[in-house]
């Protein structure tokens, strides 16, 4: 069968959502973000909310998320992107609010907001993408990176009796009341990928019912700042980031999920 | 019982060549263009072995920039 | 007549706030401010008017909420005392960088640090110069009665929304505790349109997205962006300056004094005049833009000017830079939570101005 055979209109089975804008991403080549730009934005387009959803773009490499998601959107200071998501949404309850973060934005500078945002329950969802690493200034240690991991500031190895240790906020943050919905997913593999999706339409789901808080973490690669090729990266983040931060929900329509 | 064909639409400017896709491939039929570059420099992926290809979406669900469009359809036997 | 009541000044700012149509309110305690938050709590606004009350985990924090509810249209405020307000900085910073009207309150006390809850005026320069990073100024009102706490509730936001910048009124410990006679105005409808190209509500297939931002990281935009906000200061600079001129017309010498200082002043001037000394007291209402024109001609026929601050001297720059050398300028003003009396001004006048 010929390939142009193939291509026509009635066999398309995948493309490029309308929610995307058409910018070219500003990621590095390989960088799980442009799949969860992605799929955050399929989500939107497959529940038909484009005109109903307000994003907040934090600090760090997704600060120009604006640009390429196709939904009105704010940028918020560092770590502020809770409470800014939290002003929007108090003002206009009935809209979907999301705010996509990184973990120096999340779990760093932003830890107390991010904190009270889920203990207060305010109905929106978090989209926390891990590296650990601050990737937009050039491979700096981040709360999360882990135990021995070099960086530009740990550059012998993230050494825990001199540096402390590495954060894992998500688990902190699911034994709070206020949070409905806690997990944590990576993007590296199609099904996984798939998994993530089905996450994030959990998520806006709960935010439809006023469920309250939804984070979902997203265990992802930084090639440039792990000075890896993308596909290196994705086996160094199975076999280095997954163990401490095992995927997997944490907490399901508000209640704690048991550890096997 | 009928096979499934596919076909992979690459965005050639899109494309920075990170390579997942071809890793993520069952079939292996995606490479790297070796000798060409698309306007921004990066060797742009393409199907080296279209015949194998079925449509299964995996490259165009790991691919960061959305550079990918499947197409799919059922071969009669 | 609207209706009267007794109030204190951060009571009387909160229930303007209400009435003036404010969507959300956004704050974290600190004397001696925290009668704003709590007077609001009281009220219920969310009952009142549909208003949207909420205590935030920090002034960090309420700032950002005010810069989310702002971005979507939202007439948003929060209010704070002068550690608070320095934490709210870079919150103003980006407001003022993403073009966002607003409204804060700072009820100033004592510093530097965490200083004292006594009154004072030593943020001045931080209010009027720009206080974040970045070049902005922010719109500053400065009310020295309970009834322009009110007032100036309502006119804060009317000027935020009309230069799409945020708004300070600049008042302070005596104008936001002490209790005063204040006539209300009329209950105002909250906003319900929310049409104008920047604000963010839900991008529809007729037209683009919207995006509130403060960032370019092409230089040659960012410039741009600066230029236009220079060109908005100069409006507010030609069409919004307020003042108050008390006893100036035959006055040899002028005060210049804002917020608790000016009515203390006014008290002065009395006095002076009965020694014999012509004194005048200008009162600027707002500090950025400040009333430079008329201190400038004001400078052509005085003797000298003595700005009567509680602070080391703050504003009495603004006033050298106005007058530019024409005539004696002096500071005089006591800090860190002290409020000079009528008596003691006028020996700072005597000893500083007066030959």
């Amino acid at each position: 069968m010929d390939i142009q055979e193939i291509i026509q209109p009635e066999n398309l089975v995948y493309e490029r959502t309308q929610c995307l804008t058409d910018a070219t991403l500003s990621y590095c080549p390989g960088c799980g973000h442009g799949v969860i730009h992605r799929l955050t934005m399929e989500v939107i387009e497959e529940m038909g909310i484009q005109q109903d959803t307000l994003g907040v773009a934090s600090v760090g490499c997704s600060v120009l998320a604006y640009d390429f998601m196709n939904i009105d959107m704010t940028q918020a200071p560092h770590g502020r992107a809770t409470a800014v998501a939290t002003g929007i949404k108090r003002c206009w309850p009935n809209k979907f609010v999301f705010t996509y973060q990184g973990d120096g934005d999340l779990a760093a500078i932003g830890t107390a907001e991010t904190i009270h945002t889920c203990n207060r329950g305010e109905n929106l969802l978090i989209i926390f993408v891990n590296n650990g690493i601050y990737g937009m200034t050039g491979g700096q240690m981040a709360p999360t990176t882990l135990p021995g991991m070099k960086s530009s500031t740990s550059p012998y190895g993230r050494d825990v009796e001199l540096m402390g240790n590495p954060i894992n906020i998500t688990d902190m943050v699911s034994r709070l009341p206020g949070t409905y919905f806690a997990t944590r997913q990576s993007v590296h593999k199609p099904g996984n990928v798939r998994k993530t999706k089905k996450a994030l339409r959990m998520a806006f789901e709960n935010q439809k019912l006023n469920k309250g808080t939804s984070i979902v973490e997203i265990v992802s690669n930084c090639n440039s700042g792990w000075k890896m090729t993308p596909a290196e990266s994705n086996k160094w983040m199975e076999e280095h980031m997954f163990p401490f931060y095992p995927l997997g929900d944490m907490k399901v329509n508000g209640e704690m999920v048991e550890k096997k | 019982m009928g096979k499934m064909k596919g076909a992979v639409v690459v965005d050639v400017e899109r494309c920075k060549g990170c390579e997942l896709c071809i890793v993520t491939c069952p079939q292996q039929v995606l490479a790297n263009k070796e000798a060409q570059v698309n306007s921004k420099g990066y060797h742009y992926v393409y199907m080296e072995r279209p015949e194998d290809c079925t449509g299964c979406t995996n490259c165009a669900v790991v691919c960061p920039d959305g550079v990918l469009t499947i197409y799919r359809v059922k071969e009669e036997v | 007549m609207g209706e009267l009541k007794l109030m204190k000044g951060n009571e009387a700012v909160a229930e303007a706030a209400i009435r003036a149509g404010a969507d959300a309110y956004f704050g974290y305690p600190i004397t001696p401010q925290s009668e704003v938050m709590e007077y609001l709590a009281l009220q219920q606004p969310h009952k009142r008017t549909g208003m949207v009350l909420l205590q935030a985990e920090s002034e960090i924090a309420a700032i950002n909420m005010v810069y989310g509810a702002a971005s979507t249209g939202k007439r948003a405020m929060t209010s704070s005392s002068s550690p608070g307000i320095s934490l709210k900085q870079e919150g103003i910073s980006y407001l003022a960088g993403a073009e966002l009207p607003c409204l804060i309150l700072n009820v100033v006390r004592g510093g530097p640090g965490l200083g004292t809850i006594q009154p004072s005026q030593a943020d001045y320069f931080q209010s009027t110069k720009g206080g974040g990073h970045g070049d902005y100024h922010l719109i500053v009102l400065a009310p020295s009665s309970v009834q322009e706490m009110a007032d100036f509730a309502k006119l804060g936001f009317e000027l935020a929304e009309k230069y799409r910048n945020p708004a300070m009124i600049l008042s302070d410990g005596v104008i936001g505790q002490m209790m005063e006679k204040v006539e209300l105005f009329e209950q105002q409808p909250r906003k319900s349109e929310f049409n104008e190209d920047w604000m963010l509500t839900g991008k529809t297939a007729d037209r683009k997205k919207r995006v509130v931002t403060s960032l370019d990281l092409e230089p040659t935009k960012m410039e741009k962006h600066n230029l236009a906000l220079i060109e908005k200061y100069r409006a507010m600079e030609e069409n919004e300056v307020r003042y108050e001129e008390i006893a100036c017309e035959d006055a040899e010498y002028i005060m210049v004094a804002y917020g608790s200082s000016a009515r203390i002043c006014q008290k002065t001037v009395q006095m002076a005049r009965e020694d014999g000394i012509k004194v005048g007291l200008l009162r600027p209402i707002t500090l950025f833009p400040f009333p430079k024109k008329r201190i400038a001609e004001l400078a052509n026929r005085v003797k000298g000017f003595l700005s009567v601050e509680m602070s080391s001297g703050q504003m009495v720059e603004d006033v050298k830079l106005a007058v530019n050398g024409k005539t004696k300028v002096e500071h005089y003003g006591r800090m860190g939570g002290m409020i000079h009396s009528p008596e003691q001004v006028l020996c700072g006048l005597n000893e500083f101005l007066v030959d």
